[in-house]
């Protein structure tokens, strides 16, 4: 059983219709005490940092996540539950002055684009659309049966840099390569939207639900 | 690389998409979650759709369209059209809209641009621009109007456009109401002064005859994306025959991956991951 984690933060919906389309039986979790009902965790979520982490706080899911990591529980995180997984975040860090922690479960920090790449009739920001992947590690569970520079679905302004180079899964090229999956130990992560990158998106949601627990 | 997004826009009024649709093979041309389908298969980059009726008791039917096309369709879609308030933003989000498109309410209550972002963020905060030109003091203005074009506002285009982003929009779809409906092409001038005025994504929207005015706007603009309704709706082009003409003439866009269907999970995969 895969379980959705309802951290009040945007739309869960599309993640969960996904997964039933490709055949697995998944759970909204609106508390911690149904994660015992999961094998399988994934993380979602739209919207800023700061609130993220505020509402995985408020509602006590910091620890219960923690632990099934730690026990060796397949996790994915989706777009801001990818940033949250790392240790702290410039965004609201103008209001606050200095940067958000995140649960630390992968070092390094999340960033926005920014540099001389990035403007008016420039590159955008946020980045909004399709944009290719280069798999930097083909063995991830994630790439099965996918061609190898396949196409998803972003829309972000932050994105994740991991300290070590080795959980980098694959990058993409956006005024430079940024990460852009992440896979480290039995946690998993995509800066894109699987649930919304069409039969591309579906066949890696597929993967992540085959996965055996090892 | 970032692709250029082709985004077909469908009219849905009383839950039923108006404007012919001329889908081969398709039984019911008015069905939203139908339609969504089949651009869906074509590959579309996005979808719109807007509310062309929204009165109130419509309201209730969008958001069951709305819910209805995130069951079927795994692709990004915008919802617009009526939009007044941030309970109207809510439900559709929480229905499965990945974005909100915010028109006349952006003009009327600009607040509820920076309440949109703030709760759901700026990626899911679309505001609509529909610009026409007119002539004050004998100098040609690009000036902002609402109501589908029939209500003046005083605001000049580029001024608004920063604005609105100033607010928290994270992308633009920009309407000329000069062009629209003339499918004679999109209005490079305007397109072209509001994609070079802010630093998010801006969608070219109106006039759209043909595949080669949607190269033309996104090779002599830096607009982003383009959206279409008549031609795709017609049936005169498909999405993917417009692609291949884009590609062929140069503009990135993504051709499809050809992968087998994802209808149910099957046998389970023995390979396993977990600490090494």
């Amino acid at each position: 059983m895969i379980g959705i984690i309802n951290y009040r933060m945007g739309n869960l919906r599309s993640v969960q219709k996904a997964f039933e389309h490709v055949g697995a039986s998944c759970l909204l979790l609106d508390a911690p005490g149904m994660i015992d009902r999961a094998t399988k965790l994934v993380l979602p979520g739209v919207g800023a940092f700061g609130d993220g982490m505020k509402h995985l706080d408020e509602d006590g899911w910091i620890d219960p996540i923690r632990r099934f990591i730690q026990q060796g529980g397949p996790f994915l995180g989706i777009c801001l539950g990818m940033q949250l997984l790392m240790e702290s975040s410039t965004e609201d860090a103008p209001a606050t002055d200095r940067p958000i922690s995140g649960l630390g479960l992968i070092p390094g920090r999340v960033v926005r684009f920014e540099g001389e790449s990035f403007g008016p009739g420039k590159l955008k920001v946020p980045h909004m659309g399709w944009n290719t992947l280069n798999q930097a590690t083909p063995h991830c569970p994630l790439w099965q049966g996918l061609p190898e520079s396949p196409s998803v679905y972003f829309v972000h302004s932050f994105f994740a840099q991991p300290t070590q180079q080795k959980v980098t899964a694959a990058t993409a090229d956006y005024g430079g390569q940024f990460c852009a999956a992440i896979q480290h130990e039995n946690i998993l992560a995509t800066q894109f939207h699987p649930e919304k990158s069409q039969q591309t998106g579906l066949t890696m949601l597929r993967n992540f639900a085959r996965i055996k627990r090892s | 690389m970032l692709f250029h997004r082709i985004i077909p826009c469908l009219d849905v009024k009383a839950g039923r998409v108006v404007k012919g649709i001329n889908f081969e093979g398709l039984r019911d041309a008015g069905d939203p979650v139908e339609v969504a389908r089949r651009y869906d298969a074509q590959g579309a980059d996005e979808l719109v759709f807007l509310d062309i009726t929204a009165s109130h008791e419509d309201r209730g039917i969008m958001l069951e369209v709305v819910r209805q096309v995130a069951e079927h369709c795994f692709m990004p879609f915008t919802v617009g059209g009526g939009i007044r308030t941030l309970e109207d933003v809510t439900a559709l989000i929480q229905a499965g809209a990945e974005k909100v498109s915010i028109n006349t309410a952006a003009v009327v209550n600009p607040d509820l641009i920076s309440q949109t972002a703030r709760r759901f963020g700026r990626c899911a905060t679309v505001v609509n621009i529909d610009p026409k030109r007119v002539v004050r003091n004998g100098r040609t203005v690009f000036e902002v109007h609402t109501h589908g074009g029939r209500r003046p506002t005083g605001l000049e285009v580029v001024a608004w456009a920063r604005q609105v982003v100033d607010r928290g929009a994270g992308e633009i779809v920009l309407t000329s109401m000069d062009a629209d409906g003339t499918k004679d092409g999109y209005d490079i001038e305007v397109t072209a002064m509001v994609a070079d005025a802010v630093e998010v994504p801006v969608v070219a929207s109106g006039g759209c005859g043909a595949p080669e005015h949607i190269r033309q706007v996104l090779q002599e603009t830096s607009a982003d994306a383009a959206l279409a309704a008549s031609i795709f709706h017609y049936g005169i082009w498909s999405i993917g025959q417009t692609k291949e003409y884009l590609a062929r003439h140069g503009v990135a866009v993504r051709l499809t991956d050809d992968l087998p269907a994802t209808s149910n999970a099957g046998d389970p995969d023995p390979r396993g991951i977990g600490p090494a």
